[in-house]
């Protein structure tokens, strides 16, 4: 422990801290905008400057160490002046565009604004004309409103993906899409999150979001994702990690959309299938390891980065498009409803779902199986523009069909989820034992890669959870060079912590955030008395009345093909 | 000379030569007692300040002496290599001879990466290691975790030229300065560095005799001087540009601003839209004295770099002493 001074006020602390980290501690404000816990400091903005003794200029808190009888001062003119000074040049590089902002009512440039009386307009905007770019049919790159923090540019190189580039345009560098034939996006939406300046968005985000709801001559078929139960309600100042997954129906209700359905009876079907085909691939010892299919950012990213790993691949279809195709054919031919009438919204955390449910693999019936993705916020957006009080709804049930998940199902949304469902259901068929410990904790947590040791039988198979796709980028080169080996089963996610850290997630986002979103799915888990996917009723009937009677609409439904990827759409609007 | 070359640096309180003034003796010290198995030595000779020539001078008369200067430091710090880093005409002029030079020494000779910011220290260990030509925060400084997290031994080409010198017990306190300008006898000159400015102009018959003003230290870094302030010794690195006092000092400016609004790296705000409204402000003719005032403020005590916090000198001198 070190002491030192801040504005006067003694602080006991670690060294090896910040000085903004310091402070935060203490509840002693300082402005930052570039500064974002997931990334290194990049310590461009300058907002975040102090002073302290014995230094002739200004420090920037965000990288500067606090050392024994350190003596800071966050607060005098002077450094109020130059923050101001430097918020309104940020602000002459940020076409504003507050009403259509993924920040809403969010934004920091603005708080401090106002906190710093900036005079957003006392210098000309000198990006007006520069582009939109768009990423595909999912991600919008408004580059009139980048701030060059680089912010984008970091997390899309920590990704492994490295599609934001800088480049130098006269004189002036800016952040631009890759025009490099291999490097393209695969729309995890991290940029978007971590961007202070809400540069990004995703397509539609505020222009389609009614679109759902025009669908007036349909059955309009609402499912929500296991992640977004724990996190939409921030976009409602409740705290984080609030469940509310019965005001998510509610809202939906008062929406008026004709039957509410949850994802995670999808996921119970996605880790039935799955087991089953690790099971059959442990027996032929077959395309091991096997790698989990559930997230579109992954899967693109393999298919465009690693195309000789495809074969190792689930085949198996992501909880939402599966539950897409059964609502389509089992529950159409129970309800005796033409499919073609039924629009199925799924609400996701993840922007790459809008791209997934374009993939013409995901067809069934020669129908799209989801027909429209709205995120977490764009969902969020839609009830506040329909003035539905969210946090004063009373909770209401899906509709009971596919509205009873397993506990399996609901923890799909965190890194480690998927592993652990079809875990609990592998085992059992390979062993012919119960599962009875659910807890699996070695692959729990937000560390980037978990790996793990799972005895079946006699039988240690080696097992690895990585969230974030430059830990999995990593992974995949190591298997490749020989440094991993004898893995048998690997889950990733492209987001940091899983789906609850996903691009359509309400924002800001850090590891304390994520982590709260995670260990409330865990407790709706710990609370349910199925808690084993293969278990759910619902998933039972549907194999017994369809799937094992047409093995060909079990594979439509069910399964599904990739493909070596060329460069995507990457246009200038 | 082993380990009295430390003393010997302080006896002559040999400063850098780069720009900053920073004491040798201490850098090397540092480096010297910083926790790190391999240890790297930079040559740095990527000079990109306008109007300014020094490193090429002593690379093609005294390559030898910036050897030997290499090697003493080589001897000094165990367990280090070296690296000439130079700017890319140098790279081609020079590559053969220093090659020659410095055979059986671990030293490699590498071409610069980048404009005037590739010279930045911080920046050269980004461009060794292929990364991005951006200055990094400080601390940590090279000296404790520069090149590949490695404590490493950044000196200007005069600097070992100097320490070459005393290893040699050769060294006479001199410098070497940049003159040009509205001079009849532009050049360089290996003067002793006790000189004032007056002196310099005056030995190398250079004084003018007309009305004049000059920048004293960086052909755009450094500050403006009138003839009655030039009883003291020039700064930074050594340049010295006469103007007659009937140059334009808008155009001056200009040639400033846009130097500096493509040569910096663009990273942080006062820099890259601080350098964009004062170039904005000199191209428009439309100056606005306050904002000018709170970009000067802000780049001083805001930027990330030297490079920043010393591009509001020459505006604010001329501003002051010379528009009124």
């Amino acid at each position: 422990m070190i002491s030192i001074i801040i504005n006067g006020k003694k602080i006991r602390t670690k060294e090896g801290k910040t000085i903004l980290e310091v402070a935060r501690e203490n509840k002693i404000e300082i402005p930052a905008l570039c500064n974002h816990p997931d990334l290194k400091p990049g310590a461009s903005c300058r907002v975040c400057v102090v002073g302290i003794k014995g230094s002739k200029k200004l420090v920037t808190s965000c990288t500067t160490k606090v050392y024994p009888g350190m003596e800071v001062v966050t607060n005098s003119s002077k450094i109020n002046k130059t923050r101001k000074i430097n918020l309104e040049l940020l602000f002459s590089q940020h076409r504003e565009e507050c009403s259509d902002c993924v920040w809403d009512s969010n934004c920091e440039l603005l708080k401090l604004a106002k906190k710093y009386k900036v005079e957003i307009n006392r210098f000309k905007d000198r990006k007006e004309n520069y582009p939109v770019y768009q990423f595909g049919n999912a991600i919008q790159f408004d580059s009139s409103k980048c701030i060059d923090c680089r912010n984008c540019v970091e997390i899309c190189h920590n990704q492994g993906v490295d599609f934001l580039e800088i480049k130098e345009r006269g004189h002036l560098f800016q952040v631009v899409p890759s025009k490099k034939k291999n490097r393209d996006c695969i729309y995890c939406g991290q940029c978007l999150t971590h961007c202070p300046a809400g540069a990004f968005e995703s397509v539609g985000e505020f222009e389609d979001i009614e679109k759902p709801l025009k669908e007036k001559d349909k059955i309009v078929v609402f499912q929500f994702a296991p992640s977004i139960r724990s996190s939409i309600g921030e976009e409602f100042n409740l705290p984080y990690g609030k469940i509310v997954t019965g005001q998510i129906v509610a809202a939906l209700r008062i929406l008026g959309v004709d039957k509410v359905f949850d994802t995670c009876v999808g996921a119970d079907f996605t880790t039935t299938s799955e087991a089953e085909e690790v099971v059959e691939r442990i027996k032929k010892n077959k395309n091991l390891p096997i790698l989990t299919s559930c997230c579109p950012a992954w899967v693109k990213f393999v298919e465009q980065n690693f195309p000789e790993f495809i074969p190792n691949l689930s085949t198996t279809r992501s909880p939402q498009t599966i539950l897409g195709g059964v609502i389509k054919t089992y529950w159409a031919q129970k309800e005796k409803i033409d499919p073609k009438k039924i629009f199925v919204v799924s609400i996701m955390p993840c922007i790459a779902k809008k791209f997934e449910i374009a993939r013409p693999q995901l067809k069934v019936l020669g129908m799209n199986s989801v027909d429209y993705v709205l995120t977490t916020r764009e969902f969020a957006r839609l009830l506040k523009r329909h003035s539905i009080d969210f946090g004063k709804l009373k909770p209401v049930k899906p509709d009971r069909i596919f509205g009873e998940p397993s506990g399996a199902g609901v923890i799909y949304g965190v890194s480690g989820g998927v592993m652990e469902s079809a875990f609990r259901t592998a085992y059992e068929k390979l062993t012919g034992n119960k599962v009875n410990n659910f807890k699996f904790k070695e692959i729990r947590g937000m560390k980037g890669v978990k790996d793990a040791e799972v005895k079946i039988g006699c039988e240690c198979r080696k097992i690895a959870v990585i969230n974030g796709l430059g830990n999995a980028k990593k992974f995949l080169q190591e298997i490749k060079t020989g440094k991993r080996e004898g893995y048998t089963c690997i889950e990733v996610m492209a987001c940091p912590g899983g789906c609850i850290g996903g691009g359509g997630q309400p924002m800001p986002t850090n590891d304390e955030i994520r982590s709260k979103r995670a260990s409330s799915l865990y407790s709706i888990d710990e609370k349910k008395k199925i808690r084993k996917a293969h278990e759910n009723p619902i998933v039972k009937k549907v194999y017994k009345e369809l799937f094992s009677k047409n093995k060909k609409i079990a594979q439509e439904v069910l399964h599904t093909s990739y493909n070596k990827k060329n460069k995507g759409l990457v246009k200038k609007i | 000379m082993g380990g009295d070359i430390i003393k010997e640096l302080k006896k002559y309180n040999l400063l850098g030569r780069s720009g900053s003034g920073f004491p040798t003796a201490l850098k090397w010290e540092l480096v010297k007692k910083a926790k790190g198995e391999k240890k790297y030595i930079i040559c740095n000779c990527s000079e990109g300040e306008p109007k300014n020539f020094k490193d090429k001078f002593i690379l093609e008369n005294y390559p030898e002496i910036i050897i030997e200067g290499i090697k003493t430091a080589l001897n000094f710090i165990d367990n280090s290599s070296a690296f000439i880093y130079l700017k890319k005409d140098y790279y081609t002029k020079f590559y053969k001879k220093l090659k020659k030079l410095s055979k059986g020494l671990p030293i490699e000779i590498v071409k610069k990466k980048g404009g005037y910011l590739g010279g930045e220290e911080t920046v050269i260990c980004q461009s060794l290691e292929g990364k991005r030509i951006e200055p990094r925060a400080k601390p940590p400084f090279p000296v404790e975790s520069g090149l590949w997290n490695c404590p490493t031994l950044v000196n200007n080409a005069e600097t070992f030229y100097c320490v070459g010198k005393i290893a040699k017990g050769e060294y006479q306190r001199t410098r070497f300065y940049t003159i040009s300008g509205d001079v009849k006898r532009e050049g360089i000159y290996e003067l002793p560095e006790k000189y004032t400015i007056r002196e310099i102009l005056k030995e190398t018959k250079n004084y003018p005799d007309f009305e004049f003003f000059l920048q004293s230290g960086g052909g755009a870094i450094g500050e403006i001087l009138l003839p009655e302030e030039l009883d003291k010794q020039v700064q930074g690195i050594g340049c010295i540009v006469v103007f007659d006092s009937q140059t334009n000092p808008f155009d001056l400016m200009k040639e400033w601003s846009q130097f500096f609004l493509a040569e910096n790296c663009d990273k942080c705000t006062p820099c890259r839209e601080g350098i964009y409204r004062i170039n904005e402000m000199l191209n428009d003719k439309k100056i606005d004295e306050e904002s000018l005032k709170d970009i000067f403020l802000t780049l001083k005590e805001t930027s990330l770099c030297p490079l920043g916090a010393n591009a509001y000198k020459p505006f604010e001198t001329l501003i002051k002493k010379i528009i009124r």
